[in-house]
């Protein structure tokens, strides 16, 4: 259905790299569901855990920092429709993180926890695709607090509810349950370009 | 890869009657919509609303629900955002008998009802305050209602939005209190606070933590993070903050 009256105002070079509905904005807006958690690293630690919640792994923010890092370039895409081209970002993969732990993943699903109570879900798959981070710097500088610091999921390929702030660790799942906003109406696995933003997209 | 359960009943686009567009303040508009079968919603929710170019060119952009979940027809207000591509249309271009396509409720988080126990405190920043007026006017409409306060910050006296309605809200209601802070000027006759809401003034004129309120902060980004600071530094547990933020950091 055509509006009327309704023009484009965005540059439409930009609108070409952003999935559909999306804008691309140069800012680095941010969403949370509650206050910023202010974390101390020296009692900080990363956690994994098997379906029935027990401790897999942990490690200190000084032992996240000595594994091997990478550097990624991805854009990022937000549900509530902003997107942001070409953002640097500093962490450990997941696959790192698993062979230092040296854990095979028991199951195909996982649930990222976060301070704050906040998770969300994810498939292992998903957890192993490029570019998928436990990011510690944002565009060379330590990952700040209201963006997710001292460390958040960095997951550029689904819409970035999924790149959980304050992520503290994840536990395996038998199966594909909801996180928080899944819970609340998003979808389940939020593929930007299948737009894939509530349940049933 | 399994997409997983799609266990939910799908947002469909509908397509709205636009009846009604009402000036708030010089940026702001109210607009009255006629949803086809409307599913309801709870307030603090927000819709999406989708435009279509003649060449097929789409923007989408979400807005929060003005309206409480007893009135039929859905209120959305929409304040102007520079450059906004769907604000300035929503603003500026839209009158009664478009159509508009939206879809929602969205969001099931940053809602209240009338059954929640507890006094309601709400925070808002500028256009922020338009799902807290959808929690007062649902108040409203309750027969028994927890105490509430609202405490609103603005730029100027004539950016605030609902002025006139919340006037009438709480000469009517010993249990509702709301108070303006304005951070840009200071009018002549203003008895109100002036400046930025902090902890002092969360101190002066919100619940304190004993009273243990359920706590809503809405508004931009910067507002949000300050106001929700501040609350968790005078003690409220965070559990009992819901935030909802909008607009730029200045972060890049």
């Amino acid at each position: 259905m055509a509006t009327r009256g309704f023009r484009r105002k965005q540059p439409a070079a930009a609108a070409g790299r952003s999935p559909p509905g999306q804008y691309v904005t140069p800012d680095f807006p941010v969403l949370s569901a509650g206050p910023t958690p202010r974390v101390n690293l020296a009692t900080w630690s990363f956690a994994i855990e098997d379906p029935d919640g027990r401790e897999l792994y942990r490690c200190t923010w000084d032992e996240l920092r000595a594994l091997t890092a990478s550097e990624v370039v991805v854009d990022i895409h937000c549900v509530t429709k902003w997107s942001k081209l070409d953002t640097r970002w500093k962490g450990v993969s997941f696959d790192t993180l698993l062979r230092a732990a040296g854990v095979e993943p028991p199951t195909d699903y996982a649930m990222a926890f976060c301070d704050g109570g906040y998770t969300t879900n994810l498939s292992v798959a998903d957890l192993r695709t490029d570019n998928v981070l436990i990011a510690y710097e944002y565009d060379g500088a330590p990952l700040a607090a209201q963006h997710g610091g001292p460390v958040r999921l960095l997951v550029p390929h689904l819409y970035f509810w999924k790149s959980a702030k304050w992520v503290r660790g994840f536990r395996f799942m038998k199966t594909n349950q909801p996180g928080f906003w899944e819970t609340h109406g998003y979808h389940l696995r939020g593929d930007p370009w299948k737009e894939q933003r509530y349940q049933g997209d | 890869m399994t997409e997983g359960a799609d266990s939910g009943p799908r947002l469909v686009w509908r397509e709205a009657e636009v009846l009604a567009v009402v000036a708030e303040t010089a940026s702001a508009r109210s607009i009255t919509l006629r949803v086809p079968d409307w599913p309801g919603h709870a307030a603090g929710q927000h819709v999406d609303v989708r435009l279509t170019a003649d060449d097929g060119y789409q923007a989408q952009r979400s807005y929060s629900i003005a309206s409480p979940p007893e009135q039929a027809d859905i209120v959305l207000t929409v304040e102007r955002v520079e450059d906004g591509e769907v604000s300035s249309y929503l603003t500026e271009e839209t009158r009664p008998g478009d159509r508009l396509e939206l879809r929602g409720p969205i969001g099931g988080y940053f809602t209240w009802t009338g059954t929640l126990p507890g006094p309601l405190q709400l925070v808002g920043g500028g256009s922020g305050i338009v799902p807290l007026m959808a929690m007062l006017r649902h108040r409203a409409n309750e027969r028994t209602r927890p105490a509430a306060r609202l405490l609103s910050s603005w730029r100027t006296r004539d950016a605030i939005i609902y002025r006139d309605e919340l006037e009438r809200l709480a000469s009517d209601d010993p249990q509702l209190a709301v108070v303006h802070t304005l951070t840009r000027e200071s009018p002549p006759g203003w008895s109100g606070p002036r400046g930025r809401i902090d902890a002092d003034m969360l101190r002066a004129f919100a619940y304190a933590p004993e009273q243990q309120p359920r706590l809503y902060v809405c508004g931009p980004t910067p507002f949000v993070e300050a106001v929700a600071d501040a609350l968790v530094q005078l003690g409220h547990a965070p559990e009992c903050i819901k935030t909802e933020r909008f607009g730029p950091t200045g972060d890049r």
